[in-house]
């Protein structure tokens, strides 16, 4: 359970962009997390709870917009959602797939109130 | 007060893969190819690193990172074959990260072929840390079963390299080598899969073969 890990790695990015903005208070935090980035979503937020008291983000909500494993088959072109970790195209079989979503852990923006 | 929003489009583990891009291109601007291995506890991590060091020691240069939550003990069975071993204690973090191998960096001899992290033990959160490796090897030993791939797919899809481990005990557990292979391989088609025994010797010297090529390609001369 690395969650811990990444919601701090998150906070300093959190805490840097509402700094550099003077924010006073951070209302919303909101990230893309893929369906293979190998964190859950749960525990997320749990440790985002944990670590926004005493901090401006002490009522800020985290937002988690949950991205499908989206591959496109190089042999066949097709492109499909994987619901099982099963690296074959469904179209055609082929398992020489490029990755297009599904990996990610992404911050993609904060709600802040400035003075 | 007005409200604002802020978009930021960050990586949140971008500062860990900065990082370990950092010490990627440092080590192999010196010719050192870094191999990250990860498995679940008691896989064999150490036990492999013990045959690999003791065959690849008389042909190049090692050095071993040892990462566990407490004790030196990895480090030692290292130092006792004769190669250098640095040992980091995470004190109950479950991954190693990139900034704690590269604290390492400077105390570590520039003129190594070989850089050999091995990681907690844990089929989990490792495998969303790089560490700032060319080479990710990802264990999985017969006692723990053939079906372990796909209940733990990031460390498999995440992996170059599958080793197959304590191969001499195949005959006595429900454990099929080949079930496990190509489970592994509908994970990640791209796998290099190698069988092994710390106890009989068994796919050692291929796999050390495997790292030598691994590291010719890197300095450019196979």
């Amino acid at each position: 359970m690395h969650e811990l890990s990444v919601v701090s790695a998150l906070f300093s990015t959190v805490l840097e962009s509402a700094g550099k903005h003077q924010a006073r208070e951070i209302t919303l935090v909101k990230i893309k997390v893929g369906r293979l980035s190998g964190v859950v979503p749960e525990l997320l937020v749990s440790a985002f709870d944990m670590y926004k008291k005493d901090t401006i983000a002490d009522q800020a909500v985290l937002e988690i917009d949950l991205l499908p494993f989206r591959v496109r088959c190089r042999a066949c072109g097709v492109e499909s959602v994987l619901d099982e970790f099963i690296f074959a195209c469904p179209s055609c079989g082929a398992a020489d797939l490029e990755i297009l979503q599904g990996t990610e852990l992404f911050l993609e923006k904060i709600e802040v109130e400035i003075d | 007060m007005t409200k604002k929003e802020l978009i930021v489009l960050e990586d949140v583990l971008g500062t860990n893969k900065k990082i370990a891009a950092d010490i990627r291109a440092a080590l192999g601007a010196r010719g050192i190819l870094a191999v990250n291995l990860m498995s679940s506890p008691g896989a064999g991590k150490t036990s492999l690193l013990e045959r690999i060091v003791e065959g690849l020691k008389p042909r190049a240069h090692l050095a071993v990172i040892e990462g566990d939550i407490e004790t030196e003990r990895d480090a030692e069975r290292i130092r006792a074959k004769g190669v250098p071993a640095w040992q980091i204690t995470t004190g109950g973090a479950c991954h190693l990260e990139a900034k704690m191998v590269g604290k390492l960096l400077p105390e570590i001899d520039a003129d190594i072929a070989f850089l050999f992290i091995e990681n907690v033990g844990n089929l989990v959160c490792p495998a969303s840390y790089e560490l700032g490796e060319h080479l990710r090897l990802v264990l999985l030993s017969a006692p723990e079963g053939d079906d372990k791939p796909k209940k733990y797919p990031k460390a498999f899809t995440t992996s170059d390299v599958l080793v197959l481990t304590k191969a001499d005990l195949f005959p006595y557990l429900p454990f099929d080598p080949e079930k496990a292979k190509s489970e592994a391989l509908e994970l990640n088609p791209r796998l290099k899969v190698f069988v092994t025994s710390a106890v009989t010797g068994e796919g050692i010297e291929a796999l050390i073969d495997y790292l030598l090529e691994r590291r010719g390609s890197l300095t450019g001369h196979a």
